[in-house]
């Protein structure tokens, strides 16, 4: 598993495409940090991008790289390599030049404009954290898709359906909900909700930074103990790594069975 | 003219010659002829300076009934034991300083407090600290008094059975200054009490308000701090009250408030700072009220308005970096938001003459769906609202239509 992933990494970190993701981090985060010298107001201008923007890459990139790969991969089905492996590998390998290119290009900046001597330095990990969660999800479930599908263009529409469902789609459906249900309790229906999306779930993360003054104006129990406390943040991190170990079970296992 | 001076030498000739040799000086110590308080008030006569040295004094109800000076040095305590007021004032200039009082009973009748004043003129109440209260500095029918660099310092739990630290009741052209007041109930309480002005006071952590007005008229307070307290400040049914420079912070919770305004009308909130709190200012039944100059910063509602404001003017406020920054419950609009600074503001200057060209919407479609499903909060910046919120921007179904800025700021003030 490990050659393989070293391949793919090497492969893709070689690609002109983890290039231009790279320099498009390096570029957003220089150009912010020039115009504003505050370190934490960048990183929650950044978080704002990043929730919407890494789950777009992961799943675009997971996808195309699947299915550029595949007469690659039908070549290693045929050596005695575990399929679990092979996919595991592509896939890690995937995720990791994107975290890389992430953690690069937002990393150099900010160390340059000096983050070890800033408060902002653990509103600055959360970042990376959060980024890097959503890149593993997101690659994942793409390589998810592209499994069950063969077709190059369903394949890809499907992946761009689910980013939109995620991002945008599903906070709509949860809005409407919450106000047809209006009359009834709904904090922790509020909560699971939103535990079913992982672009809510960093987004979340944010708000307990940003917004907790806000927050904390809602009367519920329960959002009081979930937001008032540590716990809404560790909540919210653990559930995201539901979020990776998942999908990466179900490729592991749909690898196994699929037929070539 | 030359008379005027003449006279004005002699007084003072007149008071320090008076004041060393027709007045008395009394000591109170423990091997002095006075070791206990009340006897030397007792002995005392008119215009007496009664020096306290250091020591612990086991006493209470020391009643102060004709113009004496109580002086401390190196802060002497009077333990009240627990039992019922500390010191009552019943006499006109009457002074008192340097004192440490401590342990005030408290009680579910009566409203013990380490000192009260009542019917009382031209006090002067500086330098003291009080500890284990229940009512701190109580004055009733008082006036023209002066309490000044006080510490207070309570240690209360819940808020019935705990005090104010300072009480006015039907007080009258009373100045409060410089003083320390950290977990009472209410830091400041005025009720029915004119024409007072409160200023450079620090108030933190009370279990309900740092400054609360009940039917007070033409009062002032300015550069006050008003820091984690239960909710913050209140100002209700009270009339022309002027507010100024005062930093109100830290004030989170469900019902807690930066300011909150209740029936107030005729009333001046200039340069202001509200920062951190759950609520800036919270607006209700307030008319004619001018908002000049404040600063609204990482609150997360700046401005609530709750209904019943009428022609309110909000005039050169920075609104920087809040959840919300102007949220109302109806679709009536009579206020005028004008020359303000909004930090979400995106439109552009051309004539750069300093206005923005394009009219600002401070009233979000999103807040009024919080106002009506409060658990939508959750919400917040996602990319779903960011694009109903614009789609209401561009054409107002939900919010007043009226509510512009006409010409926002382009910076800071």
């Amino acid at each position: 598993m490990l050659k393989i992933l070293k391949y793919s990494f090497f492969d893709l970190i070689r690609s002109r495409w983890s290039y231009v993701y790279l320099l498009f981090y390096l570029l957003l985060s220089f150009v912010l940090l020039f115009l504003n010298q505050d370190l934490s107001k960048a990183v929650i201008t950044l978080m704002n991008v990043i929730i919407i923007l890494v789950p777009l890459i992961g799943t675009i990139f997971g996808v195309m790289y699947y299915y550029n790969s595949k007469e690659f991969t039908e070549l290693l089905l045929a050596q005695p390599v575990k399929r679990s492996s092979i996919f595991l590998g592509q896939y890690l390998g995937v995720a990791l030049s994107l975290v890389m290119s992430l953690v690069l290009g937002l990393g150099i900046p900010f160390v340059l404009y000096g983050l070890f001597q800033s408060s902002a330095i653990w509103n600055f990990s959360l970042l990376l954290i959060t980024g890097a969660m959503l890149t593993f999800i997101f690659t994942a479930l793409a390589f998810n898709i592209a499994l069950y599908n063969e077709n190059k263009i369903k394949g890809f529409s499907y992946a761009i359906l689910l980013w939109l469902f995620l991002a945008v789609i599903y906070d709509g459906l949860f809005l409407m909900s919450l106000i047809v249900f209006e009359t009834y309790p709904l904090d922790k229906f509020t909560l699971i909700a939103t535990t079913f999306n992982p672009i809510d779930l960093s987004r979340i993360l944010i708000l307990l930074k940003l917004d907790i003054a806000a927050l904390l104006g809602y009367t519920g129990a329960v959002f009081q103990k979930f937001f008032g406390t540590n716990l809404g943040l560790f909540a919210a991190l653990s559930t995201l790594m539901i979020w990776v170990i998942l999908p990466v079970l179900n490729i592991a296992r749909k690898a196994k069975k699929k037929d070539f | 003219m030359l008379q005027g001076y003449f006279k004005s030498i002699l007084f003072i000739v007149f008071f320090f010659t008076g004041a060393t040799s027709f007045y008395a000086q009394i000591e109170v110590c423990e091997t002095c002829s006075f070791t206990s308080i009340k006897k030397a008030v007792a002995e005392a006569r008119s215009g007496d300076t009664i020096h306290l040295k250091k020591g612990t004094y086991r006493e209470n109800k020391i009643i102060i009934d004709k113009p004496l000076y109580l002086k401390g040095y190196d802060y002497p305590v009077i333990d009240g034991l627990n039992k019922a007021d500390i010191i009552n004032v019943f006499a006109d200039s009457v002074r008192i300083s340097g004192i440490k009082l401590i342990n005030v009973g408290s009680s579910y009748t009566e409203d013990y407090a380490a000192i009260r004043v009542s019917k009382a003129k031209n006090f002067i109440l500086e330098d003291l600290i009080l500890e284990k209260i229940f009512f701190g500095i109580y004055l009733e029918k008082a006036s023209d008094g002066i309490v000044r660099n006080n510490k207070i310092l309570g240690d209360a739990v819940s808020e019935h059975n705990s005090g104010n630290g300072i009480q006015l009741w039907y007080s009258k052209r009373i100045i409060i200054k410089e003083n320390l007041i950290q977990k009472v109930r209410d830091g400041i309480y005025l009720e029915f009490a004119d024409h007072c002005v409160i200023e450079d006071n620090i108030s933190k952590d009370n279990l309900r308000y740092g400054l609360h007005f009940m039917f007070s008229n033409d009062d002032a307070y300015a550069q006050n701090i008003f820091e984690n307290n239960g909710a913050g400040v209140a100002v209700m049914f009270s009339k022309r009250i002027k507010m100024r420079a005062n930093h109100f912070r830290y004030n989170w919770g469900t019902a807690s408030y930066g300011l909150l305004l209740k029936e107030i009308n005729d009333a001046e909130i200039v340069e202001n700072i509200f920062e951190e709190n759950t609520t800036g200012i919270n607006i209700e039944g307030s008319n004619r009220v001018n908002y000049l100059k404040n600063t609204f910063k990482n609150n997360g509602w700046a401005v609530k308005v709750r209904g019943a404001c009428y022609e309110n003017k909000f005039l050169e406020n920075n609104f920087l970096y809040n959840s919300f920054d102007v949220s109302y419950n109806s679709k009536l609009n009579n206020n005028l938001f004008l020359n303000n600074y909004w930090s979400s503001y995106t439109g552009y200057d051309l004539d750069e003459d300093g206005f923005g060209d394009v009219p600002y919407r401070p009233v979000k479609l999103f807040s009024y769906i919080v106002n009506r499903t409060p658990e939508t909060i959750i919400l917040m910046r996602s990319l779903f609202v960011d694009i109903i919120d614009f789609s209401e921007k561009v054409s107002p179904v939900f919010t007043p239509d009226n509510l512009v800025d006409k010409a926002p700021l382009m910076r800071k003030k």
